[in-house]
């Protein structure tokens, strides 16, 4: 199977690759703002996927103790620290200071001093604190760099708009991992071969929806047709910026983006980076006529170096 | 008892996320707030991350296997070329050694290739399918087409037989090799890996100098005195190349090009430059020393290996520090806000 | 709750909070500890409701809250009374509801004497006994029972003979349901202007627990109680409703209990008991921990919260009924239900003419709690032990002496999934280690049989909301594993086969049992369902029954568990219900089913008016319906169906019958919620603010610092600390208090072997804050060592702003966070913060008090060997420690 994945917003991923007759694309909207950060998503990943721990290490990272997506974490909860108000709790508080300073106190820091690190203290000194938490996962891009670079096909689109790995076919070439842009698939290290959420594509298939949101107690993961989770996220921001939450934003779920829009997308309450997400992704196989273009050029070029070296040779 | 399920107590309630004064109303007063509209305004040398945890899933690809790779599929396509011009300017001999070096030098890639991938048979699995998107699997191809030419062009050359069919392979080797040492540009550059995706443009020059760089090494080293002048001059294109394309890399990358100039990684790379110029200056200076000519050789292939390890270093280490992922997005986000607001 | 409602359950369903208009969490960490129960939060947060977590630290609850507020572990009382005082002396209580429906308007007897002018008792102490005449607390002219807690406290009076005088451990022993009773109906003020009515009486009591005083004790600025007094008396009253959730946060104190009463009583005066959005939430912990209360493991109750028989002179059924049911409320059915469960228990063999082998239930002489064993296991009083689903090595408090108890018995018994420390400290525990003991002396013959898990058997969990859900087996139990059942049963049937044809009197209750359950399959499981239907109650044609008033005194019923009868109604498994929530209202009736009868909503008589109408519209709930002629709503009245709200009992009726129209607590000996507790506690009609066992502070409200009639056990290795101002007291400057995580489960039975969960949290640790981590040169992520008077114990640090230094008594204080799932066995590993408590219980339920210690926190692992032992050695000798210190009255 030949997939490729266009790069024009708005297009329907299943039926590019070919699927006829498919089933809405579905996908993940996580609302940060109900996340009780219970892990619960991130077990029952686990379990229903037989994913192998990912060993016994205590890290600092407040209650984050499996650091991200990996081969061997598919659900990864993220909990940050912050000397900023609890939301809404002073509602106007916060809008106009330069909250990427502010942040950078509570989790740009390494894990070992991330305690310590005193902070921009507020001046009653305590009291001015929020606690997030966010769980992520594979954004199952519209436009996925990890399935458009796989050399032997064996990420493939599903017909749900799915992006999804063939453990049969996967090859190890690791080719997948450094082109993600959001540093979700990964390779485990016994095998060699590339690993990651698979958005429960057996359980979809048997109607079923995906364990991490089943499992997550407060819907902070919101299963569902695309189309219908983008509206209700955006009811839920316009919500939240009427509530005073001024901080609610969406992530990856413009369809205008770099990747197309995210299968899987948020509502955040910081900067993504915050989160440890990039702020502004691209797919990398967009730039990859222009590469083309400048590798053959380039090759151009040599074929027409070496022809001077004989010239010159010749002349002199 | 009733069963209607609209008859829940307080369901007009709105809902809302985390509102403390509803309901209340002495202090919420509701203010709407536009959300992104107000993106705070980011000094420079502010950034921000998890922990400082890297954005990125970087290369796990292995060194010395991929460094390797790039750096042989550079030797190999260079070698083809001077192997052609060889062919027909009448240099035999350095036609000859150019063949298997470039024979050597892509049957050393593809073993490098399959240690990365573990077991041979995982290589096969490419070939299922054709895929434009995926510079790995196009690589492949080009490779499973190079490789028999540049084969046969260097057994009929070694063995003598089948001069003519030698001479297609020599030629076919030559038309495929400056893509077999370009393309490897785009194989790195088609990730997320910062110093590698934004370096797209200049990359492929960078690839195929070193090449240059490094057949030209290759012929110094193999061919005797009066032969070698155009693996020289290919020598000095190549860094010449390399240098250009480099330095027009450097400055527009910015801050991502912090891992080409210093540090390990960045150590590697202008180690490879200077070994590169050094031999270069060598061969011309020592023209007529044997010595100077093997050294000088050496120094250029040692100079394009480094070179292709520090670009491959470089990599990993923009990938594993968060700041070369954050900052140019949010530069990005900051310009094109910029060059929206005045529009709307 | 028991004392003050009626019945000791949550008044209220998780789902219901979802129609609260404000949510205060204390005591408890409903995030980390009921995720699923918490999505009902979050739902009445999208619909506008406020949520206030008041915890000592910041927790994943405080972080979806809109309000947390820090404060001082072991000050709760002192935060709730100022609400409490704020409401009264703002005038914001629900007048109209107060006096419908509490004691306010009940006027006390004139020996009453409150702390106020006791400076800290009540009257009737006792300082040699340590215990209370409670006499002096009761209404004037009249003498009222409590539907829960300590009823045996006035056997003498009620049954007008001699009794056995009590030891001190045994001080009425009952609780969960119900309320004390009246002679005759007390005398009453509606005007509640009266000097020595209840509502008089509160004033007085919490008029010092100012916002300046809370300040004081609480550490918590005076703007931010006032903020929380705003918002919770802004959403109580005739249109809106609050809630409280609680669970061991408020429990686990020596004056745990009188926690709950204050959050009680400012339900009441706020109207919100009964009401749906309001109630409150007792969050109870292990997945079946209401159910092994309401058919209790408890050393002092009888299924359905019916006290345990303590031993009297002229006791017998009779004395026994007249002693502890009450006149009037369905406690005055007591001798239906108690006979119903005899004849469960006895069959063919409890007859009328044997007080239906009322003889056969064994007498208590003196406390059995958990502790209390313990201590017997030291003596060597008690030989033999059975742990089914406990980890005392890790779990319990001073866990050293439950070692050291086990480590001197004959035989011990564990059944459990894994080699869980409580089966292994003979030959790896810290005793070993330190030289303290010796393997090869120790004498204790271990079995360990693992248990079947819960998705290997049928049976029913009765969760936090009263509500039993029946689970069916999914596998067989794998290898040996057995269910708990089987065990019981096999044990039981194996002991009668080996008694059989005994002539001695003493195997009488054993064999005469009934004892005749189906089994199935290979393994010869018992069937979970009959003992259900035993449980649900049966007539004399054993047809199932329906409903406790079916309950009879003469001997045709049986009833396992009166306040469960109905659960297996028209032969049905009613737990086993699971229509889904889609299908139905919101209250979902045909889920599952909760005691008593179905409902899921206590006391829901009061979310109606005096005339049966319902408060308001927005907060309807159960009305009267006088077309129909009764009550109907949402949910089964918590009230007889047919009784009009102007119904006036005749004077001479009992029981049920005496209950009025209005009376809406149809538990209790009078029909009203008690604000004020004339009787059922040991430790005050009135809750108090007493300093914890051990703390750094002098209680700033009277001069008596603890409670006074709390429980400190004392044995050859325990050692109380000094507090406040006493010489010694500041060796232990910081206060600490124990906790959970969510990724872990309780003693780690089931969490610490579990790759899953022990990635997710690794490791032990404690919990600083930056200011304190300077102050005693902590490194995030270094060790810490953690020291009491006990033992010490090393933790690796997490330095974060979610512990904030607080000002108690213009002092800084700082707090140190301990999470006490972890023990040496196990994947994830680490040292049990239960080392470092003590065994000060609360003299009502006999609960450790876990949740504020006093402690010393310093870098660096702790020693290993016997230099452990030294170590607390030196701190108890810094702080001039006795074998007396702390146990003071
Ligand atoms: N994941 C998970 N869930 C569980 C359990 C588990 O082990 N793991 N255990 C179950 C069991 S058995 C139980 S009993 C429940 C217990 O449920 P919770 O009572 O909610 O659990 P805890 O964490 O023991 O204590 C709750 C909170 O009380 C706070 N606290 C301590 N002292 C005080 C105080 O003096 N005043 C106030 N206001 N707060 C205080 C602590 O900081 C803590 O956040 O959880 C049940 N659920
Ligand atoms: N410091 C401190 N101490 C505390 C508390 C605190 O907050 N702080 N909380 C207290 C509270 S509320 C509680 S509930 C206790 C809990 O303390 P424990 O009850 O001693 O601890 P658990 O680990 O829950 O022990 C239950 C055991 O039962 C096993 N088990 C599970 N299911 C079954 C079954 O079906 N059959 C059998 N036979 N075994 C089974 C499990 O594997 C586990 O080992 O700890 C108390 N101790
Ligand atoms: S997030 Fe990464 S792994 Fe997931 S679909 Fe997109 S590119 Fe692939
Ligand atoms: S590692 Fe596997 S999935 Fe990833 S690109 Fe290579 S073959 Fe495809
Ligand atoms: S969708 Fe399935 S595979 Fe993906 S994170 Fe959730 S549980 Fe794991
Ligand atoms: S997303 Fe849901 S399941 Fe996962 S941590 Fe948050 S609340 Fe728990
Ligand atoms: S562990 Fe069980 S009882 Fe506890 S929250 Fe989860 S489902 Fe409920
Ligand atoms: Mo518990």
């Amino acid at each position: 199977m030949t997939t490729t994945s266009g790069t024009e917003p708005g297009v329907d991923p299943a039926a590019e690759s070919g699927h006829r007759d498919h089933p809405p694309r579905v996908g993940f909207f996580t609302d940060t703002t109900v996340c009780i950060g219970c892990k619960a998503c991130e077990v029952a990943c686990k379990e229903w996927n037989a994913v192998p721990d990912d060993g016994l290490d205590l890290t600092g990272m407040s209650y984050d103790n499996t650091v991200g997506l990996g081969a061997n974490t598919w659900r990864h909860v993220a909990f940050i620290e912050q000397r900023k108000p609890l939301a809404a709790q002073e509602v106007d508080l916060h809008h106009d200071t330069d909250v990427l300073a502010m942040a950078e106190h509570g989790s740009a820091t390494a894990p070992t001093e991330a305690g310590m690190t005193p902070t921009a203290p507020a001046a009653d000194g305590h009291g001015e604190f929020r606690w997030l938490m966010a769980s992520d996962v594979c954004k199952h891009c519209t436009h996925a760099a990890c399935l458009d670079v796989c050399p032997t096909g064996s990420l493939f689109r599903t017909e749900f708009g799915t992006v999804v790995v063939q453990e049969d076919i996967c090859n190890g070439c690791g080719y997948c991992i450094p082109a993600c842009p959001y540093g979700v698939i990964d390779q485990r290290k016994d095998d060699g071969r590339a690993w990651k959420c698979t958005l429960c594509y057996d359980r979809l298939g048997d109607g079923l929806e995906p364990a991490c949101a089943k499992a997550c107690p407060t819907d902070s993961i919101q299963f569902g047709p695309l189309d219908e989770l983008r509206e209700r996220a955006q009811r839920r921001v316009e919500q939240l910026h009427e509530a005073g939450v001024g901080d609610a934003r969406l992530y990856g779920a413009d369809p205008d983006d770099g990747v197309g829009g995210d299968g899987a997308f948020f509502l955040l309450l910081d900067e993504p980076e915050v989160y440890g997400l990039p702020p502004d992704p691209v797919v990398t196989t967009r730039d990859l006529p222009r590469m083309w273009r400048h590798v053959a050029s380039a090759a151009a070029t040599l074929a027409a170096g070496a022809a001077a070296a004989f010239l010159g040779a010749r002349r002199r | 008892m009733t069963t209607d399920p609209d008859s829940r107590p307080g369901r007009e309630a709105v809902t809302g996320g985390t509102t403390a004064e509803r309901g209340v109303g002495a202090r919420g007063d509701g203010r709407r707030r536009k959300g992104r509209g107000e993106q705070p305004v980011v000094p420079d040398t502010e950034f921000t991350s998890y922990y400082g945890k890297p954005v990125l899933n970087g290369p796990v690809w292995k060194t010395p296997d991929v460094p390797a790779y790039l750096f042989l599929g550079g030797l190999a396509g260079g070698s083809s070329l001077l192997a052609a011009g060889s062919q027909i300017t009448g240099r035999p001999r350095l036609a000859t050694a150019t063949k298997v070096g470039a024979l050597g030098a892509i049957s050393g890639s593809v073993v490098a290739l399959v240690h990365d991938l573990g077991r041979p048979a995982r290589f096969l699995n490419m070939l299922r399918v054709f895929k434009p998107t995926s510079p790995m699997n196009m690589g492949s191809w080009l490779l499973s087409v190079y490789g028999p030419l540049a084969g046969a062009s260097a057994a009929s050359a070694v063995t003598g037989l089948l001069p003519r069919a030698g001479a297609a392979a020599t030629a076919g080797a030559a038309l495929t090799g400056p893509g077999i040492a370009a393309y490897t540009a785009a194989l790195v550059s088609d990730t997320a890996v910062p110093a590698w995706h934004d370096a797209h443009r200049e990359l492929p020059y960078v690839f195929v100098g070193s090449g240059a760089v490094a057949a030209g090494g290759l012929g110094l080293l193999a061919d005797p005195d009066g032969d070698a002048a155009p693996a020289r001059g290919f020598a000095l294109f190549g860094t010449g190349l390399e240098f250009a394309a480099s330095r027009l890399m450097e400055r527009r990358l910015g801050m991502v090009a912090e891992p080409y100039e210093s540090g390990r990684s960045g150590a590697l790379f202008r180690a490879g430059e200077v070994l590169s110029a050094l031999g270069t200056a060598g061969a011309y200076a020592g023209r007529r020393s044997r010595v100077a000519g093997v050294l000088s050789g050496a120094a250029l292939l040692a100079g394009s290996a480094l070179t292709k390890w520090g670009v491959f270093e470089a990599g990993r280490v923009s990938a594993a520090d968060p700041k070369y992922t954050v900052v140019p997005q949010r530069q990005r986000l900051r310009d094109r806000a910029a060059h929206e607001t005045p529009s709307t | 709750m028991g004392t003050s409602f009626g019945r000791g359950g949550a008044t209220t369903f998780q789902q219901d909070l979802a129609n609260s208009d404000c949510i205060v969490i204390q005591g408890s960490n409903m995030a980390e500890c009921h995720p699923v129960g918490f999505q009902w939060v979050m739902e009445a947060k999208a619909r506008g409701a406020t949520v206030i977590h008041v915890d000592p630290r910041f927790t994943r609850t405080s972080a979806v809250s809109d309000v947390h507020v820090p404060l001082r572990a072991g000050s709760d009382i002192a935060f709730l009374g100022g609400i409490v005082n704020y409401v009264l002396t703002h005038e914001r209580y629900f007048r109209d509801y107060v006096l419908a429906y509490t004691n306010a308007a009940s006027i006390v007897s004139e020996s009453f004497a409150d702390t106020e002018d006791l400076d800290g008792l009540f009257s009737g102490f006792d300082a040699e006994g340590r215990v209370y005449d409670v006499s002096t607390w009761q209404y004037q002219g009249a003498r009222v029972q409590a539907a829960s807690g300590q009823r045996d406290q006035h056997w003498d009076e009620r049954t007008r003979d001699e009794g056995v005088e009590l030891q001190e451990e045994a001080r009425g022993e009952a609780h969960g349901a119900g309320g004390p009773e009246i002679g005759a109906e007390p005398e009453t003020d509606p005007t509640l202007t009266h000097p020595r009515c209840v509502f008089q009486i509160l004033k007085r009591h919490f008029a010092r627990y100012t916002p300046e005083t809370v300040e004081e004790v609480c550490g918590v600025p005076r703007e931010k109680f006032l903020r929380v007094c705003e918002l919770l008396t802004a959403n109580s009253g005739r249109e809106r409703t609050s809630a409280f959730a609680y669970a061991v946060g408020w429990t686990q104190h020596t004056v745990g209990v009188q926690y709950i009463r204050t959050a009680a009583i400012l339900q009441l005066l706020l109207g919100n008991i009964g009401r749906p959005g309001g109630g409150i939430l007792a969050l109870r912990g292990h997945a079946s921990i209401q159910g092994s209360t309401d058919i209790p493991t408890l050393f002092n109750l009888l299924p359905g919260y019916i006290p345990m028989p303590h031993a009297h002179d002229n006791d017998n059924l009779d004395n026994f009924v007249r002693a502890e049911a009450a006149h009037k409320g369905y406690w005055g059915n007591m001798r239906s239900y108690v006979v119903s469960l005899l004849k469960a228990w006895w069959g063919g063999a409890a007859r009328p003419d044997n007080d239906f082998c009322f003889d056969y239930l064994p007498r208590l002489t003196e406390g059995h709690s958990t502790y209390e064993t313990v201590l017997k296991q030291m003596e060597g009083v008690c030989r033999g032990y059975l742990l089914l689903g406990e980890n005392p090595a890790v779990g319990s408090a001073d866990a050293k002496a439950q070692r050291m108890g086990m480590a001197n018995l004959d035989w011990l018994v564990v059944r459990d999934f894994s080699l869980i420390e409580s089966a292994t400290f003979w030959k790896d525990g810290p005793e070993i280690a330190s030289g303290e003991l010796n393997t090869t002396d120790i004498g204790t013959e271990v079995f360990f049989l693992p248990a079947a898990s819960h998705t290997e058997k049928d049976g029913s969990f009765t969760n936090t909301q009263r509500l039993l859900q029946w689970h069916f087996q999914a596998v067989e139990p794998r290898g040996d594993s057995r269910s708990d059942l089987w065990f019981a049963y096999h044990l039981g049937r194996i002991i009668r086969e080996k008694l059989a044809g005994s002539e001695r009197d003493r195997d009488r209750p054993v064999l005469d049992l009934t004892w005749d359950y189906p089994t199935k399959g290979e393994l010869a499981e018992p069937e979970a369902e009959a003992v259900l239907a035993e449980i649900g109650g049966y007539d004399a044609d054993a047809t199932p029954l329906s409903t406790y008033e079916q309950l009879r005194s003469d001997g045709s019923t049986a009833c396992g568990c009166w306040i469960y009868c109905g659960v297996y109604a028209d032969g049905v498994n009613q737990a086993a219900r699971r229509k889904p929530a889609s299908e139905q209202d919101w209250v979902a009736a045909e889920w599952a089913w909760a005691w008593p009868l179905n409902r899921r909503i206590l006391y829901n008589r009061a979310s109606a008016d005096p005339d049966g109408n319902p408060w308001s519209r927005r907060k309807a709930y159960v009305w009267w319906d006088a077309e129909q002629g009764s009550w109907t709503g949402y949910d089964n009245a918590d009230f007889k169906r047919t009784r009009p709200p102007d119904h006036v009992p005749d004077p001479d009726a009992r029981g049920p019958d005496a209950i009025g129209g209005g009376d809406a607590f149809i538990m209790q000996a009078d029909g009203k919620a008690w604000l004020f507790a004339p009787a059922g506690l040991t430790d005050g009609p009135l809750p108090t603010h007493y300093e914890p066992q051990e703390s750094p502070f002098d209680n700033p409200l009277y001069t008596q610092q603890r409670n006074p009639v709390r429980q400190v056990l004392r044995h050859a290795y325990a050692r109380y600390q000094p507090s406040g101002t006493q010489p010694g007291s500041a060796v232990f400057p910081y206060v600490t208090t124990t906790y959970r995580l969510t990724e872990h489960h309780t003693a780690g039975g089931m969490s610490r072997w579990q790759p899953y969960l022990s990635e997710l949290q690794p490791e032990m640790f404690c919990e600083v804050s930056p200011e304190l981590a300077r102050e005693r040169g902590l490194e995030h992520l270094g060790w810490a060592t953690i020291v009491s008077a006990r033992a010490a114990i090393e933790a690796r640090v997490l330095v974060t702003d979610r512990m904030s230094p607080l000002i108690v008594q213009g002092r800084t204080l700082h707090q140190v966070g301990l999470p006490y799932h972890w023990g040496p066995n196990g994947v994830s590993t680490g040292d049990a913060a239960n080392e470092l408590a003590g065994m000060a219980l609360d003299p009502n339920v006999h609960i450790q008090e876990v949740k504020a210690l006093a402690c010393d926190i310093r870098p660096g692992r702790r020693p290993r060997g016997p230099a452990r032992i030294e170590l607390v050695r030196d701190y108890q000798r810094r702080a001039g420690i006795t074998d007396e210190t702390g146990t003071e009255v």
